[in-house]
């Protein structure tokens, strides 16, 4: 990750060194006892789960919650298991991340390299909209998509994630091109080239990490939402988020614990994945999320 | 090639005006330098030229063709930037040819122009490298031979040295000047460094707030400066501005000045209208530094040396010479030295003053009274 | 050969984004800003009755719970993530070997969503089979811990599961604050003999006054906003003992046909939401603006 290290040069001494790695420690056990519980136990018979102990091992390790949380578990009324939602969140994310991440970094283009007169004002009505509760939006939403006839579709969901993913991308990006030199703009100029080949050939070559984040954060934050997706799908186009808490949450019938577990796991598997792969990315978007201006 | 004229030029920022009125022309050939401190207006200056910044009104004419409206790559310019602006996705190759590949320009021919231009300014075994990988001084090559390759009418620098080291900003400043000399192609130069300005122009125009303050050759700047403001920026050290009553002597009109304690020193002052004028009133006597001199330092060929007696308080030697501080109209004045000569601290020695270097100011107005 | 078109090529391309958050943010909120002042039901309609649903609002039971719940989660919340947040920090701050993986783990529950950590911690928590049942299978057999299942205590049950979600990002907030310290600084308080905790009390802590009020907004945006978490562990109850807002909102609008009740509720939040971002934001741009 990226914060790098100093020197505090503040000394203590070694006893008061090791109580900081025992806290330290102990911390790292509370971060890692849910993805522990869900993991043991999501290898574990039901039998082992309604016998046992949560936080122990599992006895003899089984992958049939996995099977059945991946292809055959009942979510709502039919037995599929998670895999065709899983399959609609992979659909809904990738065009809405790709288009809403290319629209904020030319978004960001415009507002650091042709300002205009009014370009604060259009930012910071762009920037607000990061921040409204969703519910303000749910009921003319609905009635927007059903009015496009496209009421419980995935791209229904694409566009709603798009238009509410613009705040957020456009901020990352025009703090990003705030800081890149205005004078490559300018040589650029001179040396003919249009807005689209300035915007092609010398700032997007140069904006790899700040894709990645913007990226990243986008995939995090459409795969993770749960309120539009319980709000605008249908049974064919519904998200993952919210087949694991029909799953979950359904009064039906036994709880299958071992089934729950392994289906969380499933459900964040994709970002840990990306989190692990690219922490120090998504840190700098959570830091570009937190502090503005 | 083409000359460079600037019409009754402004440029406001909405309410904020940057530059008031800016005149100025350069021949074909010339090398032109804006001096001026920081947010003085010359960058903005560079940038209306080039058609970064739009006018707000006046004229800008490269050759005889005015180029309101025009596109900075339709100008027939080329600009060297500050931070160099070297792109940094694409090799030194890449960024010479990036603008010759926008206009279209085949390959072959591009190609060739790149060898001409490494040849000249001796890039060639750098041409595959990232500007990353490049020092501070061979960045600046490639920034000239990006400029270069277009063949332009006007060359634009916009404080081109102001990132180099000491030593390397001399080592680029005197290849400019070469490169000038061979090419022959007009120069517009900005620099807020006063010597950049005097070793390299043919014509120094002095910003300051928005105004142009005086528009000459070297010499006329540095030696016969049109108002305070050009006077102390120019030079270094820089003039010594000594407060002075101007009054009627036996053998004409002279300036007082007080020095140290109680004492006063008298030198004489031209005889002219404007002069007369201010008898009996309070003027600024400008005289630089290697103007006042030990006797044995002062310059025999001028008519008119004075010799007074000054108090000493502190001597700085800087190698080839040593500055001796002098408290003169109510603020230390400096006197260049000979590295040698001696120097009695707390006393009063001779200084020698050559009066034909001299130059006198209106201190309400801050203008030359001549 | 004027390039007049040039100019406004930046604009068109801006256009349509702007347009898409004028329409989708400030007009829908104007248009739910109209909804609750009509009698809307199940669907929209435009019978204008003024401020009835507000009052109508604040005289349910239903939405003071929602409130009161909000403000203990919501102060529990922000107060111990932060102060948890920081701990972290100058723990981690100490020279710490492994650093890098020690703040992996501190910070992944960011990467995850509400619903999935909802589904850990529910079913952690549940007396049946969690970390009560765990207990007394190691013998502590008086051992009792029901809170997710008792109305008074649920609501502390989201605030531990928030809290696990998000003080890893707090954490890395005040750790970036605390990495830009001046060294010198410190070195100077050294020099003046001050130890450890006293630099800290004195000189760091006081210093990261802009990271304490980034994440106080950026908490308190979470917490007005939290519905996903709520949903997955309790569903709001038992009862409606975990009822937030964002709940209330939903469940009014959606499931009870009370859509100008729903919409003046979602007005609510997004007030309580603006009237702490908007200072701060302005605050920053400020700021910002004052650097360049």
């Amino acid at each position: 990750m990226s914060i790098p290290s100093q020197d505090n040069a503040i000394q203590s001494g070694r006893l008061m060194r090791a109580l900081i790695y025992t806290l330290l420690i102990f911390f790292v056990l509370y971060y890692l006892l849910p993805l522990w519980v869900m993991v043991s136990n999501s290898l574990k018979t039901l039998d082992e789960i309604h016998g046992g102990d949560m936080l122990a091992p599992p006895r003899a390790i089984t992958f049939e919650p996995w099977k059945a949380a991946w292809s055959t578990t009942q979510v709502g009324v039919e037995a599929t298991g998670l895999r065709p939602y899983f399959l609609n969140s992979i659909l809904m994310v990738v065009p809405a991340v790709l288009i809403s991440t290319f629209l904020g970094a030319l978004n960001g283009y415009v507002l650091t390299k042709w300002s205009f007169r009014g370009a604060n004002l259009v930012f910071g009505l762009m920037l607000l909209a990061c921040f409204i509760p969703f519910q303000i939006v749910l009921i003319p939403m609905a009635r927007i998509l059903g009015m496009l006839g496209l009421a419980g579709t995935i791209p229904g969901l694409v566009m709603v994630h798009t238009v509410y993913g613009l705040g957020f991308t456009t901020l990352f990006f025009r703090n990003y091109y705030a800081a890149f030199p205005t004078e490559l703009v300018r040589a650029a100029q001179i040396d003919g080239a249009s807005f689209f080949q300035v915007f092609w050939r010398i700032l997007v070559p140069s904006s790899g990490p700040i894709f990645v984040v913007t990226i990243i954060w986008q995939f995090t934050n459409v795969w993770n939402d749960f309120l539009f997706g319980a709000s605008f799908s249908s049974y064919d186009s519904t998200p993952i988020t919210v087949a694991l808490n029909n799953l979950v949450n359904s009064s039906t019938g036994v709880k299958e614990y071992n089934v729950h577990f392994a289906g969380a796991i499933l459900a964040a598997l994709p970002t840990l994945v990306v989190y692990i792969v690219s922490g120090r990315y998504f840190v700098r978007g959570l830091m570009a999320g937190a502090v503005k201006g | 090639m083409a000359s460079l004229t600037i019409d009754k030029l402004t440029k406001s920022f909405g309410v904020v005006d940057v530059l008031k009125g800016i005149d100025l022309e350069i021949e074909d050939g010339g090398f032109l330098v804006l001096v001026g401190p920081s947010g003085c207006g010359k960058s903005t200056l560079l940038n209306c030229i080039a058609g970064l910044e739009k006018i707000s009104s006046g004229e800008v004419r490269i050759g005889d063709r005015n180029v309101e409206g025009l596109h900075p790559s339709k100008r027939d310019i080329a600009m060297v930037f500050q931070s160099y602006a070297l792109y940094p996705n694409m090799t030194v190759r890449g960024n010479i040819s990036f603008g010759m590949e926008i206009r279209g320009i085949d390959k072959a021919e591009r190609e060739k122009a790149i060898e001409e231009v490494a040849d000249i300014l001796q890039i060639g075994e750098l041409l595959d490298r990232k500007p990353s990988q490049l020092s501070g001084g061979q960045r600046q090559r490639v920034a000239m031979g990006r400029a270069l390759v277009r063949h332009p009418q006007v060359f634009l620098f916009d404080e081109p040295l102001s990132n180099l080291d000491a030593k390397l900003r001399v080592d680029m400043r005197t290849e400019i000047k070469r490169l000038h000399q061979r090419m022959g192609t007009t120069i517009v130069y900005v620099t807020h460094d006063q010597i950049e300005a005097l070793t390299l122009a043919t014509k120094i125009a002095v910003l300051e707030a928005g105004y142009l303050q005086q528009f000459g050759t070297p010499d006329e700047i540095y030696n016969d400066p049109a108002n305070m403001f050009v006077a102390d920026f120019m030079g270094s050290p820089s003039m010594n501005l000594i407060d002075g009553m101007l009054d009627q002597g036996q053998e004409g009109l002279e300036v007082r000045i007080k020095g140290h304690g109680g004492s006063e020193i008298a030198l004489p002052a031209p005889d002219t209208a404007a002069m007369r004028e201010r008898l009996g009133k309070p003027v600024v006597f400008g005289i630089r530094p290697e103007a006042m001199t030990d006797p044995d330092g002062a310059d025999r060929t001028s008519p008119r040396i004075e010799t007074r007696d000054c108090y000493i308080e502190v001597s700085q030697p800087a190698g080839s010479d040593t500055f001796a501080l002098t408290p003169l109209g109510g603020k230390e004045c400096i006197a260049r030295f000979r590295a040698d000569a001696k120097i009695q601290l707390g006393s009063f020695s001779p200084i020698s003053f050559n009066m034909t270097k001299a130059v006198f100011f209106d201190p309400e107005t801050t203008l030359r009274i001549r | 050969m004027r390039d007049r078109l040039q100019d406004w090529v930046p604009r068109i391309v801006l256009a349509p984004s702007f347009a898409a958050v004028l329409l989708f943010v400030y007009g829908f909120i104007l248009y739910t800003g109209w909804l609750s002042m009509t009698n809307s039901r199940m669907l929209p309609n435009n019978d204008f009755i003024g401020l009835a649903n507000y009052v109508k609002l604040f005289g349910l039971k239903h939405w003071n719970i929602a409130l009161v719940n909000l403000a203990i989660f919501g102060t529990l919340y922000i107060l111990i993530s932060s102060v948890l947040g920081l701990f972290l920090a100058i723990l981690l701050d100490q020279q710490i070997r492994n650093e890098g993986f020690i703040r992996t783990v501190y910070l992944y529950p960011m990467a995850i969503s509400f619903i999935v950590t909802g589904v850990a911690w529910k079913w952690f928590l549940d007396p049946g089979i969690g970390l009560q049942n765990t207990m007394h299978k190691w013998g502590w057999e008086s051992f009792e811990f029901t809170w997710i299942k008792d109305s008074d205590m649920a609501i502390y049950t989201i605030v531990i599961a928030a809290i696990w979600q998000s003080s890893g990002y707090v954490m890395a907030m005040f750790l970036a604050g605390l990495r830009g310290v001046d060294n010198e600084i410190i070195k100077a308080a050294q020099v003046d003999g001050a130890s450890g905790v006293l630099i800290y009390r004195r000189i760091i802590i006081p210093m990261m006054r802009p990271v304490f009020l980034s994440a106080f907004v950026v908490l308190t945006h979470l917490a007005i906003k939290s519905y996903d978490l709520v949903v997955a562990m309790t569903g709001g109850g038992p009862g409606r003992a975990t009822e937030m807002p964002a709940t209330f909102m939903y469940s009014y609008t959606f499931t009870r046909n009370q859509m100008g009740v729903g919409a003046s509720s979602a007005i609510i939040m997004l007030v309580m939401i603006f009237s702490i971002i908007i200072p701060y934001l302005y605050s920053e741009i400020r700021a910002g603006a004052d650097r360049r």
